[in-house]
């Protein structure tokens, strides 16, 4: 799950982390009233949306002077705001945060994330602060410094000076960089994040070292003990037929293509939509069903499938392990029927009962087209939206 | 012989009063040699009952000192199976299979740290398969997991995966065209897992009854190019690879916990090209993965 960037410096403070002074806001008023309590001369607004690269897409502004302010809230609030992470059509910005200047002498990126290979948790520095770390990653991997932590054990304050060090800080904010890398850790871990990034870590003038700017992904499974963080969850932000589908506890993924499936399992899903692609098409979305459909999630599957206006056909491959063929054909069957489905079907259906399931489904007076294998189901559904 | 596990294996059950854990069970006795596997159960609450005749202990160390069992499947719902799986490693059992979907990733981050910390001390180490995982199977003798027992055949193919419907896919392919299984391996679709393709890999090198491995992954992580390396330096059999996810979306979780692109090493793509550089067979069309097995036997 991700939050704003406004909810992940609240997240820091709360971890003693040092930020701007800020406030969230989502009218024009209300960034101009921001603006007035922080007091200063200048003024940051920054759109709020869940994707990186806001700054290059026109979503960031330094104001200064109030009239500014209400100027650029005003530009920003409602707009589009496209980057290299929202797709083309852009994300609509709701949510600004108004943030007092920052003296900024050095920029540094600092990131806590698990680390698969050795089972740590890698904590990620470097001198290239206010980039794209991908970029940096890849023309000068180099810059980049690891220390991986040992949750038995935590940040030492040996790996966190190497690091602080290693990207240059000055000896005289060695500490307070030390000081910030482990409340980042241990923010990282209470909250069950799987990201948490600050980019840019700043050195301001004075020596002092703040958050400028924060990013946090959080993960999935940990959720249940966090409710503060679930309260962070932005539904503007997501897909509106994946949260559809994650309340019938579907695993749903809109992509671009006209061809629906249907799977049971996340790897045969995937290998699904590969196989489409192989033939000549492409898939409209990932959904993998789960281990115990029903007849009633089957129907709510074709549904949101259909709310796409790009379907043109549908794949449905099922391997009936504990799940058996005949209980699937019989929700295949009762959620086309529901859905007054007007585009083709084609069903692979393999495994527990796999001939029980095809008679029902051929005795269902449905036009559904059966295949034997993944690649015959592709060929026949890719021949049929053609 | 096989991998992990056979006929002679002695399981224990943690969670076998709940009800994935009853269902599995009993499906897992009535596969082959299953009525004499699986010995104990764990439950505090109810030590001294039985279900399916299976003794019920308050703990894994007391059903493994009074049955002999060394193997343990979990079936421990998400917030306690990392301490099952401690439980399991604490008893110093040889292997513990953890079925459990969607355990928290910092649970397993620490139980696997506590693990590798035991072994480093000098305890004893458990093996551990999953979480998230279908379980294993050695056909006509021991299935230890939730994959459906009648497609697997007796043979001398090995076959892994971190998908279950993937592993059942290349099973049934498998067994159409008469090839049978030594062994059948769910890793699990989890960022932090216990044994890894590359582990598998080796033990289907070691085992005189596997002639050749179907090796699936997906795409997120480094496993599978790790696995690749090794295999190029070590592996004395054929293999037919195959990656999932060439359409997926970088930065999208694709429905497991650990199938997401977050890097330009780990899209499918990139896994296929390694593989294929290290001496696999790969194949972008899982539907052949059998009949390109059988074309190098």
């Amino acid at each position: 799950m991700k939050i704003h960037e406004y909810q992940a410096k609240e997240l820091l403070r709360k971890y003693g982390v040092v930020t701007p002074r800020g406030f969230h806001t989502v009218s024009v008023d209300g960034a101009v009233k921001a603006a007035e309590e922080l007091g200063g001369k200048v003024w940051v607004v920054k759109a709020q949306i869940h994707a990186g690269g806001r700054g290059k897409g026109g979503g960031v502004k330094l104001a200064r002077s109030l009239d500014e302010v209400r100027q650029y809230a005003n530009d920003i609030l409602g707009m589009q705001l496209i980057t290299h992470q929202t797709g083309p059509e852009g994300q609509k910005v709701r949510n600004l945060l108004i943030e007092e200047g920052a003296d900024i002498k050095k920029e540094y990126y600092v990131a806590a994330l698990t680390d698969r290979a050795t089972q740590k948790v890698a904590i990620m520095a470097s001198s290239e602060g206010g980039m794209d770390i991908e970029e940096v990653a890849h023309s000068t991997p180099e810059k980049i410094l690891k220390e991986f932590v040992d949750p038995l054990v935590g940040l030492t304050d040996a790996q966190a000076e190497n690091l602080a060090r290693g990207i240059g800080v000055p000896e005289a904010s060695v500490a307070k960089a030390v000081d910030t890398l482990k409340r980042l850790y241990t923010c990282y871990m209470e909250t069950d994040a799987s990201l948490a990034e600050i980019n840019p870590l700043i050195l301001e003038g004075n020596g002092n070292i703040k958050a400028l700017d924060a990013k946090f992904n959080f993960d999935s499974n940990a959720l249940y003990r966090h409710p503060e963080i679930v309260d962070f969850r932005d539904f503007d932000e997501e897909d509106a037929d994946e949260i559809e589908a994650s309340k019938f506890d579907l695993a749903y993924i809109s992509l671009d293509g006209n061809i629906g499936c249907l799977v049971n399992g996340a790897g045969l899903a995937m290998a699904t939509m590969d196989t489409i692609k192989l033939f000549g098409a492409e898939p409209a979305n990932f959904l993998d069903v789960g281990g115990g459909a029903t007849t009633e999630k089957v129907t709510e599957a074709f549904k949101i499938m259909l709310k796409n206006p790009k379907v043109k056909g549908i794949l449905v491959n099922i391997f009936g392990g504990i799940m058996k063929c005949d209980t699937i054909a019989t929700g295949v069957v009762a959620a086309a029927k529901e859905v007054n489905l007007s585009v083709p079907l084609v069903v692979r259906m393999k495994g527990t009962n796999e001939d029980l399931g095809k008679k029902i489904l051929a005795e269902s007076g449905l036009p559904i087209i059966s295949a034997d294998t993944m690649a015959e189901a592709a060929t026949k559904i890719v021949a049929a939206v053609k | 012989m096989s991998i992990l596990i056979n006929k002679d294996t002695k399981v224990i059950t943690q969670g076998i009063t709940g009800k994935t854990g009853q269902f599995h069970t009993e499906k897992c006795q009535e596969y082959a040699n299953g009525k004499n596997c699986f010995v104990a159960g764990v439950n505090p609450k109810k030590a001294g009952e039985k279900i399916f005749d299976i003794p019920i202990y308050a703990s894994v160390k007391e059903a493994a000192a009074e049955t002999g069992a060394t193997v343990s499947v979990i079936y421990v719902p998400p917030a306690g199976a990392a301490d099952a799986i401690w439980e399991a490693c604490e008893a110093d059992l040889d292997l513990a299979i953890c079925i459990t979907e969607g355990i928290p990733v910092r649970d397993m981050l620490v139980v696997r740290n506590k693990m590798k910390q035991k072994v480093a001390k000098g305890g004893k180490e458990t093996l551990l398969l999953g979480p998230n995982c279908p379980g294993l199977i050695t056909p006509d003798e021991i299935k230890i997991g939730i994959m459906p027992g009648h497609i697997h055949r007796k043979g001398r193919i090995g076959v892994v995966s971190r998908s279950g419907t993937l592993t059942y896919e290349a099973v049934a392919q498998l067994t159409e065209i008469g090839l049978g299984q030594s062994s059948a391996v769910g890793i699990g679709g989890d960022p932090i897992n216990g044994l890894k393709h590359i582990d598998v890999m080796r033990m289907f090198n070691d085992d005189p009854d596997t002639d050749a491995v179907i090796m699936i992954g997906e795409i997120g992580g480094p496993d599978e190019a790790e696995a690749a390396q090794w295999c190029k330096a070590n592996m004395k059999k054929p293999i037919v690879g195959f990656i999932a996810g060439v359409t997926a979306p970088a930065g999208k979780r694709m429905g497991h916990a650990g199938a997401l692109i977050s890097g330009g090493a780990d899209t499918a793509d990139a896994k296929l090209a390694i593989m294929e550089e290290c001496g696999f067979t790969v194949t972008r069309n899982p539907s052949e993965m059998a009949k390109l097995l059988k074309a190098m036997l």
